[in-house]
């Protein structure tokens, strides 16, 4: 019989081919770029962690570092609780190329004992990880971007056609509050499109029928209902606190509304609009921050007088259109939440369901825009509701 | 002349028999527009007011541009061209 173990065999060999550090010297390491990494398991790291860590736990390590640390040559520091398996997930590291991999002595006890700033991450329930599990497989939503996801804030002005898919996506998708603005009942004539609600609810409040909905859907989320009309007296109070709009309304007063008052609260304005079998979906956000964009007014500065705005008439709309649409702004919602992928921001899909068509155009901003233009003093908000109902005034 | 395609948008079609596109022959865009309201009554009121400028709710495209940011009304065309004309819409 052999006085050593396979295991402590195999350490010996680690240790031999694994540079050691201090705590103290990777805190040093790290704060001149180094990655650190800490590879213990989901419960472990709830009770804390170093700040700043890549907390990939072992099992996945080798499947997910790559997408953490993209440079092989920068300096990679790994730590587990004691420092033994750390020893093996930096020899792991080292055979996907890694070419300057540090074990960190002692783990996390010698850390946490030595007076090192730690940090209690927040981290998903194991009912969350069980419901967004397809979201967590992904790098670019990930434990982080779910948690961004349950923590984010999204207005959807209207409970519609477009407002129903989005709604319900959202939700699922685990959008921690949603809002609702609409003031109108459920009527049966809507059912054919408006998948949110229910034929039993027809001459209920619309924002109520989709909350049911929502919270049958995600019962953890939170749902603000604002059963009003939107108009220039309550829009600022009521969009105050979103971090982004969805414009799913049905009328150019109400989306000039939305307009003016995302650009005076440079939020986000996820746009979608449709008439019959076409629809235009654009992200329109002149704060943007990795390029100017236009808003609303640059693209349409007035809305159409009544007499050539089809839409302030009854002119119907293929059932469907609107879940195309509205899942174009949801899916714009969700990656300016995450802060991925390339938003429409300057960019308007169009889409023509009859020679199934989407056509991309680009939008410029106006640099003589009334409400966005660089300096701009807010002009103020303009209720077109009177002009809409009177066909006597021009534009 | 060139010959260039017009993309017409839904709330326009009755003004050209229901069809999403013309194939019109000009050199310019003011051109398609005086070709267009030649042939089609009613449809180029929709589209500009009474100087001919594109109303204020309605944009023309050439290819994924707007014309405002090329020469405007005097963007000249080429065969093949799409020419597209956009209006707002506020259906939800």
């Amino acid at each position: 019989m052999s006085g050593v173990s396979g295991k402590d065999k195999r350490l010996a060999e680690l240790r031999a081919r694994i540079p050691e550090i201090e705590p103290t010297e990777a805190v040093a390491l790290q704060a001149r770029g180094a990655h650190l990494i800490d590879v213990r398991e989901a419960d472990e790291i709830a009770q804390g962690s170093p700040p700043g860590a890549l907390r990939l736990g072992r099992g996945f390590l080798e499947l997910r570092v790559e997408d953490a640390v993209k440079d092989k040559d920068a300096t990679v520091l790994v730590t587990c609780a004691g420092g033994v398996r750390s020893l093996f997930a930096a020899e792991a590291l080292t055979q996907l190329g890694y070419t300057d991999v540090r074990s960190i002595k002692g783990g996390f006890n010698k850390w946490k004992n030595g007076g090192l700033p730690v940090e209690v991450p927040r981290s998903l329930t194991a009912e969350q990880r069980e419901r967004y599990g397809r979201h967590l497989l992904m790098p670019e939503v990930g434990e982080k971007g779910q948690l961004r996801l349950l923590d984010s804030k999204v207005l959807l002005v209207g409970a519609g056609g477009l407002g129903s898919p989005v709604a319900l996506y959202l939700a699922a998708a685990g959008v921690g509050t949603i809002g609702l603005i609409d003031f109108d009942v459920v009527d049966r004539s809507n059912l054919q499109r408006q998948i949110v609600h229910t034929d039993e609810r027809v001459g209920t409040p619309k924002v109520e029928s989709a909350r049911k909905t929502l919270l049958a859907l995600n019962p953890s989320i939170k749902v603000n209902i604002h059963e009003t009309r939107l108009d220039s007296s309550n829009v600022e109070e009521i969009f105050a606190g979103y971090e982004v709009v969805v414009d799913g309304s049905d009328n150019f007063a109400t989306r000039y509304l939305v307009n003016d008052a995302c650009v005076k609260l440079r939020v986000p304005n996820v746009h979608g609009s449709i008439f019959r079998f076409e629809g235009q979906v654009s992200v329109f956000w002149p704060n943007y921050p990795k390029r100017r964009g236009p808003c609303y007014r640059c693209v349409y500065p007035e809305p159409p007088p009544p007499e050539l705005a089809p839409s302030c008439a009854e002119a119907g709309v293929l059932g469907v259109l609107p879940g195309v649409v509205g899942l174009l702004e949801a899916v714009e919602t969700v990656k300016v939440l995450l802060g991925i992928g390339d938003p429409l921001v300057g960019r308007l899909v169009h889409y023509d369901a009859l020679p199934a068509r989407f056509t991309e155009l680009s939008l410029d901003p106006d640099p003589d825009c009334k409400y966005c233009r660089e300096g701009a003093v807010f002009p103020g908000f303009v209720d077109y509701e009177t002009f809409c109902t009177n066909p006597g005034v021009a534009p | 002349m060139s010959n260039v395609t017009v993309r017409i948008p839904t709330p326009l079609r009755s003004f050209v028999g229901g069809a999403d596109e013309v194939a019109v022959s000009a050199d310019t865009v003011a051109g398609v527009l005086v070709v267009l309201g030649e042939r089609h009554r009613g449809l180029i009121e929709r589209v500009c007011d009474a100087n001919g400028k594109p109303r204020p709710f309605v944009n023309l495209y050439l290819g994924p541009k707007n014309i405002k940011a090329l020469s405007g009304l005097d963007t000249a065309l080429t065969d093949g061209d799409v020419l597209s004309i956009v209006p707002a819409v506020a259906g939800g």
